[in-house]
């Protein structure tokens, strides 16, 4: 290999090759994975056909911001659904990191001889690109189902669609370098995704919440998981929501230091633990 | 052997050089002040039981965490300081399995290729031409879960091979195969010897050890010999490896003259 290239390889081009390369693997191995797609399908739709349905009598939703009128308790819980995608994908792509840690995949990863943090980014970023595939999928489903918001809406709750992934693939990323062993992600499950989901807006508005238990209400004020929903919500609506973009991205930043400060190799918790492999 | 790396010019470089590297993980130390040196067309046996300290040195040289004490270069540029001109010059076949079950052999080499910074055009021929090296070129359309182990550790090494590394790092590469498996692996890497690349074999097994190879025997985290094996026969007054392997790791120290 001729210096040339080698350093050409290293350069912005090379940098290019190496995101497209992480994106593209993501995106093939998802493909592949029919189950998962359909899994990560059913899961909000099993929500919006059923659940939604039964409850649109019993809770009912006045008007707030950013709807102009009644809705059905579909088109709210909608963002909401949205979210659990995002964050099922997320925690998806946190196990499937723990595996690959465990089995010695997450090697090839880090011997490339890119900057680790640009590796790391470039994962994150494949797995919100996967994610993005799903939400559409769904919201193109829930349009049928009278979820219908602007045509403008699908186009303005991209970026707000990219930051939550992001904010919650980087806390994902952070679990996953700390979960010692796949058996502890059962665990993930109880005490980080179910407490994220339910204590949040997702299902039901915060005045309601607030109505019920002032504490809980407190408590999904403070969830991360809560302000990326309603960013979604206004997003579809072509608006912006202030205080939930500066949350969320207050939130990429910390968890994404963590993730990057975690997989270091000089400063990580990696070292201290031990890698895979006996000899 | 001695270390002879010049940080400054790669031309003069060893492929691997590890000087005084130690490395704990808590209050247990892994490695203990461990030297060698890998020249480049040279073929260095890692030697030692499990538990060793043969992956933690693998680790270090890979860069999945830093060493604390000591150095190590890959052709001359330090991994510490300078990590992407020495990881450029390095590839790995580790001791589990790393590619995906799910993707085509040709897409598992064409996203290390993409790693490597190649784009798709160039990542797709040398990926092509690295499974034709080891023998599997009709087969790159296949997924890897149809491969038997010994091809699957074949592609590995196309892998470790697509972007020319100077330094070839094997851990326990043969671990599962058979014995015909096994002799094909070591058949490629002796192959790729003769080419320049310089290659560290680490196993726990004797019988993977020419007559005439470089060994360093690792014991416990510390190197016990580092030599030619006829050396290590007279120290260890053996009259076969296994049995200055079993004397050697058995608590007798035994230097290279």
């Amino acid at each position: 290999m001729s210096a040339f290239t080698a350093s050409r390889r290293l350069g912005a081009a090379g940098y290019l090759a190496c995101f497209n390369g992480i994106v593209w693997r993501e995106v093939l191995r998802f493909l592949h994975q029919r189950e998962r797609f359909l899994a990560a399908l059913v899961r909000p739709l099993v929500w919006l056909f059923i659940f939604a349905a039964g409850f649109r009598q019993v809770l009912g939703v006045s008007i707030i911001p950013p709807y102009q009128t009644y809705v059905l308790y579909e088109v709210f819980v909608t963002p909401g659904l949205v979210g659990m995608i995002l964050l099922f994908n997320a925690m998806q792509s946190s196990l499937s990191m723990v595996y690959d840690r465990e089995t010695g995949a997450m090697r090839t990863l880090l011997v490339s001889p890119f900057p680790r943090s640009f590796l790391l980014v470039s994962k994150l970023l494949a797995g919100v690109a996967v994610a993005l595939l799903q939400v559409y999928v769904f919201l193109l489903i829930a349009y049928f189902w009278e979820v219908e918001p602007p045509l403008i809406g699908y186009f303005t709750v991209l970026p707000a669609l990219v930051l939550s992934g992001l904010m919650l693939g980087a806390l994902a990323l952070f679990m996953s370098s700390v979960i010692k062993q796949l058996e502890n992600f059962a665990g993930v499950m109880n005490f980080v995704i179910f407490p994220m989901f339910f204590a949040s807006s997702a299902l039901y508005p915060l005045w309601r919440i607030r109505e019920s238990s002032p504490l809980l209400y407190e408590i999904c004020r403070l969830n991360p998981f809560t302000h990326a929903v309603e960013l979604i919500r206004f997003a579809l609506y072509g608006q912006i929501e202030p205080t939930s973009l500066a949350i969320v991205s207050g939130c990429i930043a910390l968890f994404l230091g963590g993730a990057i400060y975690a997989y270091n190799p000089s400063k990580g918790l990696l070292g201290r633990r031990g890698a895979p492999g006996g000899g | 052997m001695t270390a002879s790396a010049q940080p400054s010019a790669e031309s003069a470089a060893d492929a691997l050089m590890v000087r005084g590297v130690s490395h704990s993980f808590g209050a247990i130390r892994a490695l203990c002040d461990v030297s060698l040196a890998v020249p480049r067309g040279a073929f260095v046996v890692l030697l030692g039981p499990n538990g060793a300290g043969k992956s933690t040195l693998f680790s270090l040289v890979t860069r999945l965490y830093d060493n604390v004490s000591g150095e190590i270069r890959i052709l001359g540029h330090d991994v510490r300081r300078r990590p992407t001109a020495a990881l450029r010059q390095l590839g790995v076949v580790f001791q589990s399995r790393s590619l995906d079950s799910d993707l085509s052999l040709l897409q598992n080499l064409t996203y290390h290729a993409a790693l490597q910074g190649m784009g798709r055009r160039e990542g797709h021929a040398r990926a092509r031409a690295a499974l034709a090296k080891v023998g599997l070129a009709d087969r790159a359309a296949e997924k890897v879960r149809a491969l038997s182990g010994g091809q699957a550790r074949r592609v590995e090494i196309a892998r470790a091979l697509l972007h020319d590394p100077a330094c070839l790092l094997l851990d326990e590469a043969t671990v599962g195969l058979d014995v015909a498996s096994r002799e094909s692996v070591l058949a490629i890497i002796r192959g790729l010897v003769q080419q320049g690349v310089g290659v560290l074999w680490a196993t726990h097994l004797v019988d993977e050890v020419a007559a005439d190879d470089h060994v360093v025997l690792l014991h416990k985290g510390s190197v016990r010999f580092s030599g030619p094996v006829p050396k290590l026969l007279e120290i260890a007054q053996a009259g076969s490896l296994r049995g200055a392997f079993m004397r050697v790791t058995d608590n007798t120290r035994a230097e290279a003259a």
